[in-house]
Order: C-alpha cells, then structure tokens, then sequence
C-alpha cells in the first residue's frame, strides 16, 4: 500500500468514531426485521409481500453502498461505477435467465 | 456406557479403510509431533508461516496444500478406478463408492485446483506488478485459513461421521435430509461454505491489487498476461461464489433449519438448486482455467524467446470468457426439460466460447512459429496441454450441442471430456506453474531426470486412462456407476483406463520423488534468473525478500525485465536512494479464526448447536480484537534493506 492510500484509511478508520457504518447497520438490521416479521405474520398477499420484500432489499443494496463501501468516496479511476455495472448486468442476466429457464415447471404442472 | 459406545460407534466410521485412515492420520500427525518437538520448531512455524501476511509464504502453502489435495483426490480416484476395473467387482461397497466419487470430485475442485491456482496468483501476481505485497494482506491470511479448515473439515469425515456421498454437486432432493440422513452431506455444505468466504475474499483482494497496486508507469495494456488472466479469473470469483453460497446456504437451511427450498414437499423446488449450482459452477471452470492460460502465456513466450504472439488478441478473449461464462450455465442440465428455446440459446452461447478459447490456442501456436525452443521441463507440460485441449475443447462443443447432449449426459463421454480438460488444462497448467516459479519460490531449480519420467508417465497415463472413457460412453456406461454385468463389452476398455490411471498415480510419485530429490542435491538459483525471462518477477533475487522490491520499478514497456536486459541491465536500477518500507506485521489473528471457524462448522455438522454458537461467538470476538488492533503495520529502516539487498550482490 503507497503511503498516499494509507493517509486516507487512517483519516476515515482511525480517528473518529464510526457513526456511519453504526447508522448503516442498525438500519440494514431494522430493514431485514421488518421483511422478515412481514413474511411471519402474513400482512398482505403473496405477491404484494413479494413487492415490498423486494423494495426494502433494494433500499438496503443503496444503504450499503453508502455507508459502508464509500461508494461516494473516490480517487483516480472511477472503477467502482464500472464495476457496479458489470454487477447489475451479470445480476440481470442470472434472474431473467433463471426466470426463463424455470418457466417449463408452469408447464409442465 | 452402553451409550457412549452407540455414540463412539457412529461418531468414528469403522471398515477396514477408515481404521486404515484412522491409523496413517494418527501415525503423520504424530510424526509431525515428534519432528516439530525434537527440533523445537513450533516457534519457527509460528512466527515465520502460521501467523504470516506475506504473499509469497502464503502461496507456499496454498501450493502445499493443494500437492496433498492432489494426492487424497488422487487415491480416491485409484479407488474408484480399481472398483471399476473389472465387472462385477465388490472391491469398495456401493455406499462407500458413493462417498469416494463424492469426496474425489469435491476435493479435485474446491480443494485443489481452487488453491493451486490461488498460490499461483498469490507467488506470482505482486512480484510481476511491481508490489510489495497484495492490497489486503490481513485478509489474504485469512483466505487462506479460511480454505485451509474448510478443506480439513472435509477431509475428517472420511474418519468422523462419514463422508457425504450424494455426489460432488450434492444435487437435491438426494442430498435433503429425507434421503441422506446424517453428518456427511452437512460435512460438504458446512466445508464449502467456510472455505467459499475465502476464495471470495481472494477474488477481491487480487483484483484491488491489479487495479491499484501495478507499479508506476505499467497502464493495463502493459500488464504480463498472468496478471491480466488472473484479473478476468476474479471478476468470474466475485461474481459467481455468491450464488454457490446462496445454493449452499439455502440447502443448509433445508437440511439444519427444516425449510423447504430445495425439497420436494412444502413447497420447494429441486430445479432451482440444479440451477443456482451451475450458475456459480460453469464459471468455476472458468476460474480455474483462466490462471492456467495465464501460466501458459508466461512459459510459452519465455521458452520460444519471443514476446507473445497477439497480446491484445489474447487480453479480448480472457475478457469474453469472463464475461460469456456468465451466459452458458444451463448446458449442464438441458435434460431438464426447459424449452427447446432455453436449450438453443445456451448451446449457441456455449460453442460461442469455443471462439475466443480457439485465438488463444492458435496465438500460443504463433508464439511458438519460428521462436528458438528450450524444452525445459515447464515447456513440456505446455506443449502436452495443446492436444490436450483440443481434443478437451472439440468433445465440449459436441456436449454443447443440446440435442446430441440427450445421449452424452451424464455418461463416461462427459466424464472424459471434464478430465481432459480439467486435468491437461487446469493440472498440467499449474504444473507447468510450479515447475516455472518454482526457483523464484525456494532459490532451487526442479532437477530434470525423474521430472522427465514424471511428465511422460503422468501424459501417457493420461491417454491411456481417459481415451477410453469416450467410447465407454457412447456405448452407455453412465458416470457414477458403481458396477457394472460382463458381456457388455466394456470390460476390456475399463481394465485398460485402469491401468492408465495407475501409471499417472505413478507419475505424480515421480513428481513427488523429484521435489524430495531436488531439496536432497538444490541446483542454486544465483541470478535470479534462470530461465532468461521476460516479466519483472525475474529482475528480483530468489527467493525473493520479503520486501519484494527494494525500489518500486518504473515500467516503459509490456516485458520490461526483457527489454531492461536488451538494454545491457543485469540489475534493476539502483542509482536513486533507498526510503524505508512500509510493511504489514504478521498476525496470528487469522489462524484462530479458522479455528473458530473449523470448530463451528464441526457443530453445525452433528447439530451441536452450542458448539457451534460458540465457535461463531469467538469468530465475532476475533473480528473486534481485529478493530481495535491500531499496531498493524511497521517500517524496515533503510539500514536494513541495504543490509538485506547487499546479501544478494545489489545495493
């Protein structure tokens, strides 16, 4: 590690407290409480649960990229934002590819 | 008493094999003992390997590791292949076949092409870029531990518990708690999930490291090709291993927790088991793979004394690879039953991939065309993997093709066709590797003489055992078979794969007998740089310091130790003056957490809850030690480096 990047761990890391990455994780916990206490008591339909499941997964994808992986943080190449976009294409790939494939159990059933 | 004997009696598995095992377990362990006592070396393995972030010690190990992985596998297959040598054999039990097919092919995968291709990147890829060390040599320790317990985890339930026997791919609803009852298949998903951290770990460690360790000077268009072929490796690590540890995961659930994803009641649906599997298990192939073209790349130009044919050629189709190994995964399963649109999407882009694999080849080729050849012992194994495969490559396009795919599947056909291409790609490629680095590592060279019989016997066996596998196929011998009647004609083909089997067994003791040997009489590497290379790995001493550079390279060209030495260097330049190095320290930190790790696993196993509650308590507690640890790093004074640096003949 060059000297340069070591400056800018300790002044994120070591100096103060992690206000940050504590917020972040108490609201990733109550995000996931909330999916999960939602599926227990079945508030709402399948496919609503479904919907709102799927909603509160997204906002904790954006909470964590905030405040834990600093996705605002950057120096030299924007790597991070190519990155991401290989991420989102791949994930694109593996569920429309995996809804296609699993349609034949409709089918056959 | 009676009921610590039913528990005694089931906790350790009794048959002549495993007390067999039991008694080589107890007898190596306690060699090690004795040896570790006798020359009070436990202080030596502590300080200098246990607790080691150093990348080049840690490949080592990843390299040691992987060797004995090869030689458990190895036996396996010796097993499975003496059963099957004649018909109607009751050499192995059908349940215990089962275990070894299992344990052969999970090993062969996770356990050691997995760390024989991370010790290749971990010796090899900050030495080429001109670094220090990795981006997160904490974390690279801890990947390593990581892989290492899981892999011992593994590896005791031969003798614990008993080994999981529902196949390598642990496919439900066989692998559900319904049909296979018992520790074993928790032994598989408990093993991969703890050593899948790691290698996940690894695939971002490497790829920070390419990204933004490369020396000053070296853009990505400069980079060796190892270092580009490992870049397009952790892009598929990064991406694929989630979607294992989701299949795993969930498949715990099912087999712990009581859920039903994968069963065939409540429910739950097998297919997407089948499905999120090889979506992390064709890119593995990848993964495995890729680093091995790296290693060719490196060897083939070095040994033809030429710079390597089409570099931007080859970086375009490791980059395609990479990213179409995303978009092939259902060529694994097109029996299935999913439409004939699904089958003919993925056939097209499964023999797309045959393309880009098809450059490389033909680029090595050119490399070769009219270069001067030394036919040194790495040399050999990369000219032995080209027909190799081909032939690999040719068979996996007919496999591609999905309606002929109907009477391959799951036949000997396929069984051939993965070994060619994982045995003369992914094996021949890192034995080519340790064969190349291996000075760089140790400062010895490899002697030749029974490297020579290594190679022939292992290539010959090679042929001899997995030709015949393809006709055995296409006359319907089905892989995972455990016997099989005489009159079918298959008896006189199986017995001669046997025997090839046998001669590669004899091979790899070769390989090993020449390791023992060179240590015995070391040919002294003094330059550093034996082979007459191309890549800035050779412009340091071997082995090199811990350190790596004592000045950070300036790169002006893609095989700048070459062109460094066309320019009439012998040295790196050492006219601008020494700083002090900024270094990681050692840490015994991540040893304890694979402990941790390894006891929780071992809980989880035979559903010992508080075990494994507090094997994961003390994974928490070692991870906020780890936080509040501010003395993580230190400075080598100049003295020092100047020291160490005169030792080698430099300044």
């Amino acid at each position: 590690m060059t000297d340069k990047d070591q400056t800018i761990v300790t002044a994120g890391g070591h100096g103060r407290f992690p206000w940050s990455h504590v917020i972040g994780y108490i609201f990733s916990l109550v995000l996931t409480l909330v999916a999960l206490l939602m599926v227990i008591n079945h508030v709402a339909s399948g496919g609503m649960l479904l919907f709102v499941i799927l909603l509160l997964a997204t906002i904790q994808i954006f909470i964590q990229l905030f405040f834990f992986m600093h996705i605002t943080e950057k120096h030299g190449p924007a790597y991070h934002i190519i990155t991401l976009a290989v991420a989102l294409f791949f994930t694109f790939a593996i569920i429309a590819g995996s809804l296609w494939i699993m349609t034949f159990t409709q089918l056959s059933s | 008493m009676g009921g610590v004997k039913q528990f005694l009696s089931h906790f350790f598995v009794t048959g002549p094999f495993e007390i067999g095992g039991d008694v080589s377990i107890g007898l190596v362990s306690l060699a090690i003992l004795f040896v570790l006592t006798r020359y009070k070396l436990w202080g030596w393995l502590w300080r200098n390997w246990l607790t080691s972030v150093d990348h080049k010690k840690i490949g080592i190990m990843y390299m040691l590791a992987a060797l004995l992985m090869l030689f458990r596998g190895g036996v396996d297959a010796l097993m499975i292949r003496t059963q099957l040598a004649l018909p109607n054999s009751q050499f192995l039990g059908a349940e215990h076949y089962d275990q070894i097919f299992t344990t052969h092919g999970t090993i062969m995968i996770l356990f050691m092409a997995m760390p024989f291709i991370f010790a290749m990147m971990n010796i090899v890829v900050p030495l080429q870029l001109g670094a220090r060390d990795v981006a997160f040599p904490y974390l690279n320790a801890i990947s390593f531990w990581l892989f290492f317990f899981g892999a011992m985890l593994l590896n005791i339930s031969f003798v614990i518990g008993g080994s999981p026997d529902a196949g390598w791919v642990n496919y439900p609803p066989l692998a559900e708690l319904q049909f296979s009852p018992g520790p074993g298949d928790n032994f598989y998903l408990l093993s991969i999930l703890i050593s899948g951290i790691g290698s996940v770990a690894t695939g971002i460690n490497f790829l920070v490291t390419i990204l933004k360790m490369r020396a000053p000077g070296m853009s990505l268009m400069k980079m060796p090709m190892f270092s580009w072929a490992v870049f397009a490796t952790c892009i598929d690590i990064i991406f694929a291993f989630p979607a294992l540890t989701i299949a795993l995961g969930l498949e715990f659930a099912d087999r712990i927790l009581g859920a039903h994803f994968f069963t065939l009641n409540g429910g739950g649906n097998p297919m997407m088991y089948v499905n999120l599997f090889w979506m992390w298990g064709h890119p593995e192939v990848y993964i495995v793979i890729l680093p091995a073209f790296g290693i060719y790349s490196e060897v083939v130009a070095t040994f033809s004394r030429k710079r390597l044919f089409g570099y931007t050629a080859m970086v375009t189709s490791l980059l395609l690879i990479a990213i179409a190994s995303y978009f092939v995964w259902l060529h694994h399963f097109f029996t299935m039953g999913a439409g004939a649109d699904v089958n003919t999407f993925f056939a097209i882009a499964s023999m797309f991939i045959a393309i880009p694999t098809g450059v490389k080849i033909f680029n090595w080729l050119f490399t070769m065309f009219r270069g001067r050849i030394r036919m040194t012992i790495p040399m050999m194994w990369v000219i032995a993997f080209i027909p190799n495969f081909v032939i690999g490559g040719s068979t996996g396009v007919m496999l591609a093709a999905a309606p002929a795919d109907y009477q391959y599947h799951n036949s000997y056909f396929l069984v051939a066709h993965f070994h060619q291409v994982l045995i003369g790609g992914v094996v021949y490629g890192m034995l080519a590797g340790m064969y190349y680095w291996w000075p760089k590592m140790f400062g010895f060279i490899l002697e030749e003489r029974f490297a020579k019989w290594g190679f022939w016997l292992f290539n010959i066996g090679f042929y001899v055992c997995f030709m015949p596998q393809y006709p055995l196929g296409l006359m319907g011998m089905t892989r995972r078979m455990y016997t099989y009647p005489a009159g079918l004609g298959w008896s006189s083909l199986n017995m001669i794969s046997t025997v090839g089997a046998f001669v590669m067994g004899i091979g790899f003791i070769f390989i090993v007998l020449n390791i023992v040997s060179s240590i015995r009489h070391p040919v002294k590497d003094t330059t550093g740089d034996p082979w007459d290379a191309r890549t800035l790995e050779w412009s340091l001493p071997s082995p090199a310091p811990h350190y790596n550079f004592a000045r950070i390279p300036v790169i002006d060209s893609r095989d700048q130790w070459w062109e460094m030495k066309q320019k009439g260097m012998t040295k790196p330049d050492d006219s601008t003056p020494l700083a002090p190095i900024h270094m990681p320290k050692n840490s015994g930190k991540p040893f304890i957490m694979g402990v941790l790790f390894f006891i929780a696993g071992f809980g989880f196993v035979f559903n010992w809850y508080v075990l494994a509650g507090l094997g994961l308590l003390g994974v928490v507690i070692t991870l906020f030690a780890r936080s509040f640890d501010y003395d993580t790093d230190y400075y080598i004074p100049v003295d020092e480096v100047k020291h160490s640096e005169a030792a080698f003949g430099r300044s």
